[in-house]
């Protein structure tokens, strides 16, 4: 099919032999299962089990709060021993609430897992339901969840499901072995979603290092006529939702707005392959396939993963490091967040557990902007990443959002290849974060004025009421001074009358 | 066993095997032949001028830096101090005596970068400007050229001799003759048409090989235009400048010549002559002084084209590349400024791009 250039975009070594010619094995069930609360976008879910109760693989575990959240369930069977807090899958390390299951060892599904025979019976809400009861999220990384984005039906005019298996990361190779193995149940996911989403077109984006996968996925989509392959270069960051799209369809999605506004919905296939799970035999999402590789690893593993399990785990079936790592990353290593310590738990977005020896990492110390312009050249957003870096070292952050701070995808092409070696992302992360706390903070300050504007002019209207009560009251009183002092007047003082006054004299 | 990382930060943590000193020294690289060859048309004397002038750019940085306060090892190791001394030694005639590199290597280092806050700060070319301050300080000095000698010629200097002419202020007329550009401009000043001047004197065979007087870098059009392309196809720079100045500064060449083939010279006459591919490829694309995206660029290399026409022909300087890319540095900014790449989903005034067809989209 015919492909649209993008601008802009890197050629990171892709690594992916590292780890590509590895099948998914499943990680032994570990000793102790820390499942987070929050594995996704949205409002954390509110735990629905108690300490020392026993549960079955698939039990609801924590229940989804408001509109955009999803439930968390029990990754396999066994008893919970805790209830409480524990360090999360994130560059903070910070505790979060999260629900801690001792394995029984028996891996035993629930009684009420049942699946649908056929799930293009359902009308749309129905299938959308049973994907947001399976706590299913966008397993690309952004851990958005997908029964939401099904829904975009109902406000957008939709035409085309996008699959996005363009997998841009270095290393990372999960997404490529599952459409290699698990083909056939990508495309029913895939098939599933586009019923839900009413769309008859549906093109699957694989990029042309993973020239097995884009086979696998064509001849099993062979069959349905509105099924496309497209064969993508290979280019960073094309996995990025917009740029795909516009590689796919020649269009821009517009600034703030989503790719739905142009017709389009993008899906991840370890999502997809979920909904088949979910739907054809009611598994929620209790575990995923994560790519662990890295030149500090001894043996890069794809593994299907319980949800929840350690770090720490993943590294020691993997054979642990060969050598000390100079980074330990969750994702990929341009979009990746460094991890706090081995013990955090794997949750639902991770893709990727990497330890990069210094060598990979090329890390050096930063040297002043010579102006080369090649960041500029790279970005896919069309942004001069060197004027908003600059502009964000001398604190002026207003004049970076003028020249398109938000509209920057955080992707680091511009860190990539800056011959300085200048952190812009961090630069990027920094004006952001400080643009948004600056709006917080501004919308506390107009809150805090209205409240304070409110209570002067409620005291006002205090001492206004009391004002006026005091005023009508010194009317009242001295209206009936007046008074009394007109009938004194009248009585005390009465003008001598021609007859008083003969009575006087009397 | 269980790490701690330090404290966190953002990617990207994997970095393409790029640095300012591989960049500068690419540059040295892709200018390494034609100064070799340069330096052996001109002989010893060059050769020490080259030298001194290479060595006062490393001292005078080492000595900024040091008072800045600055780490004195990782920007002296960058490179791009010894390729300003470089460029600047390519510029100046090969026999000019030893304080000239000296002044020239102080003035670009200190008054045209490290005031300016050293790498990266500087709005104008060092090099250039260090070329026009000594252009206009000791007219005389900069201006008097030799005809090649190549070393170990027959009557060329040998390496005493060479001392003597560089450091001794010994006199070099037995070896002197006008640039190309000088001598076509003083005879045509003097009421001589082209078709009298060129015969004889010029071929565009001589001056690509480069065995006509001149400054270092003025020598073989060739090698320059070879160690221009080599930039190209290492990314070091990319096409824009180069193509947009050579383009421009042709076009109006041929224009003006079509008209009055007598007094204005053709295309090809401009474009191997002077310092016009030095320039092009060398000078105009420094990333420092140039816009940074590539519609500026073009624009920039536009305007280096344009005012190096006007000033060879119309002005009273026979050569005019220093002074055009002076005079587009001071526009980058502007240029910046105002040329920049349109932001995804945005048009070019910055609103959110709108579909006016929607209905075309489900196609």
């Amino acid at each position: 099919m015919k492909l649209f250039k993008i601008r802009g975009g890197v050629h990171p070594d892709d690594r992916k032999q590292l780890a590509a010619g590895q099948a998914i094995e499943t990680l032994p069930m570990p000793a102790l299962l820390h499942i987070p609360l929050q594995q996704h976008i949205g409002a954390p879910a509110s735990p629905a089990v108690r300490r020392g109760q026993r549960v079955a693989k698939g039990d609801l575990i924590a229940q989804g709060q408001g509109m955009i959240s999803a439930p968390v369930h029990a990754p396999t069977s066994g008893r919970i021993v805790g209830v409480g807090s524990y360090p999360a899958h994130h560059a903070s390390g910070l505790s979060v609430p999260t629900v801690t299951l001792q394995p029984d060892g028996e891996d035993r599904w629930s009684d009420q897992i049942k699946g649908v025979a056929d799930p293009f019976a359902l009308d749309s809400d129905d299938i959308a339901a049973r994907v947001g009861a399976a706590g299913i999220v966008g397993l690309g990384g952004a851990t958005f969840p997908a029964a939401v984005k099904l829904n975009l039906r109902k406000k957008y005019k939709l035409h085309t499901l996008v699959i996005n298996g363009a997998e841009c990361e270095p290393y990372l190779t999960c997404d490529d072995r599952l459409m290699r193995e698990q083909t056939d149940a990508v495309i029913d996911g895939i098939r599933i979603m586009a019923h839900a989403l009413g769309v008859a077109r549906i093109v699957i984006g694989i990029e042309n290092n993973k020239p097995e996968a884009q086979a696998a996925m064509a001849s099993a989509a062979s069959v349905h006529p509105n099924i496309q392959i497209a064969r993508l270069p290979t280019r960073y960051p094309m996995g990025s939702e917009k740029h795909l799209v516009q590689t796919l369809t020649g269009r821009e999605t517009p600034a703030r707005g989503l790719t739905a506004d142009i017709g389009v919905v993008v899906h991840n296939p370890a999502t997809a392959f979920a909904v088949h799970e979910a739907l054809r035999f009611g598994y929620p999402l209790v575990s995923r396939v994560v790519t662990v590789s890295g030149g500090a690893i001894s043996r890069p593993r794809n593994l299907r993963v319980p949800l929840g399990t350690r770090v720490q785990d993943l590294l020691d079936y993997c054979g642990g490091f060969r050598e000390e790592p100079a980074r330990l990353l969750s994702g990929g290593p341009m979009m990746g967040q460094p991890l706090p310590s081995t013990r955090v738990p794997m949750v639902k977005g991770s893709n990727g557990v990497l330890a990069l020896t210094a060598a990979e990492t090329n890390l050096r110390e930063p040297m002043p902007c010579i102006r080369c312009g090649s960041c500029v050249q790279a970005c896919p957003c069309g942004l001069v990443p060197l004027d908003l870096a600059a502009h964000t070292r001398t604190g002026e952050l207003e004049g970076a959002v003028s020249r398109g701070l938000m509209d920057c995808i955080g992707c680091g092409s511009c860190a990539y290849v800056c011959p300085a070696h200048i952190p812009l992302v961090q630069f990027f992360n920094y004006a952001k974060g400080e643009m948004a706390a600056r709006g917080r903070a501004k919308q506390k300050q107009a809150e805090t004025k209205r409240l304070i504007e409110q209570r002067t002019a409620r005291i006002e209207a205090i001492q206004r009421a009391k004002r006026e009560a005091m005023a009508a009251r010194k009317r009242e009183a001295d209206a009936k001074k007046k008074a009394a002092a007109e009938l004194s007047t009248d009585k005390p003082t009465p003008l001598p009358t021609p007859a008083s006054a003969v009575e006087a004299e009397a | 066993m269980s790490i701690e990382t330090p404290a966190p930060n953002a990617g990207p943590f994997a970095h393409e095997r790029v640095s300012i000193s591989r960049t500068m020294g690419l540059v040295m690289l892709a200018l390494l032949p034609a100064t070799v060859f340069s330096l052996w048309q001109f002989g010893w004397p060059a050769i020490y001028l080259f030298l001194v002038t290479l060595v006062t750019v490393l001292l005078a940085e080492a000595a900024c830096l040091r008072i800045a306060g600055k780490p004195i090892r990782p920007f002296l190791l960058d490179g791009s101090a010894v390729l300003t001394g470089w460029l600047l030694a390519m510029t100046l005639p090969p026999w000019a005596p030893w304080w000239t590199g000296v002044v020239g290597g102080l003035i670009a280092i200190i008054v045209a970068k490290q005031v300016f806050g050293g790498i990266g700060q500087n709005l104008f070319n060092p090099a250039m400007v260090a070329r026009v301050a000594l252009l206009i300080s000791f007219p005389l000095e900069l201006t008097r050229f030799v005809n090649p000698a190549p070393l170990f010629a027959a009557g060329s200097p040998d390496w005493l001799q060479g001392l003597a002419i560089t450091f001794g202020g010994q006199s070099t007329d037995a070896y002197s003759g006008a640039t190309l550009l000088g001598h076509v401009r003083t005879e045509l000043a003097q009421g001589h048409v082209l078709s009298e001047i060129l015969p004889g004197l010029y071929t565009p065979l001589t001056d690509a090989v480069g065995t006509f007087s001149g400054s270092l870098g003025e020598g073989s059009a060739l090698l320059i235009l070879l160690g221009g392309l080599f930039l190209i196809a290492k990314r070091v720079i990319t096409w824009h400048i180069p193509l947009a100045m050579l383009g421009t500064l042709a076009l109006i060449a041929t224009l003006m010549h079509v008209i009055d083939p007598e007094h204005y010279t053709g295309p090809l006459y401009h474009l191997v002559s002077g310092a016009t591919l030095l320039g092009a490829f060398f000078i105009a694309t420094d990333l420092v002084t140039s816009p940074v995206s590539l519609r500026g660029q073009i624009l920039f290399g536009a305007g280096c084209g344009l005012l190096v026409y006007v000033i060879r022909t119309w002005t009273g300087y026979p050569e005019g590349v220093a002074f055009a890319v002076l005079l587009m540095n001071a526009c980058t900014p502007l240029i910046d400024h105002y040329v920049r790449p349109r932001v995804y989903g945005r048009n070019r005034k910055g609103s959110p791009i709108e579909y006016a067809d929607e209905l075309e989209v489900s196609r």
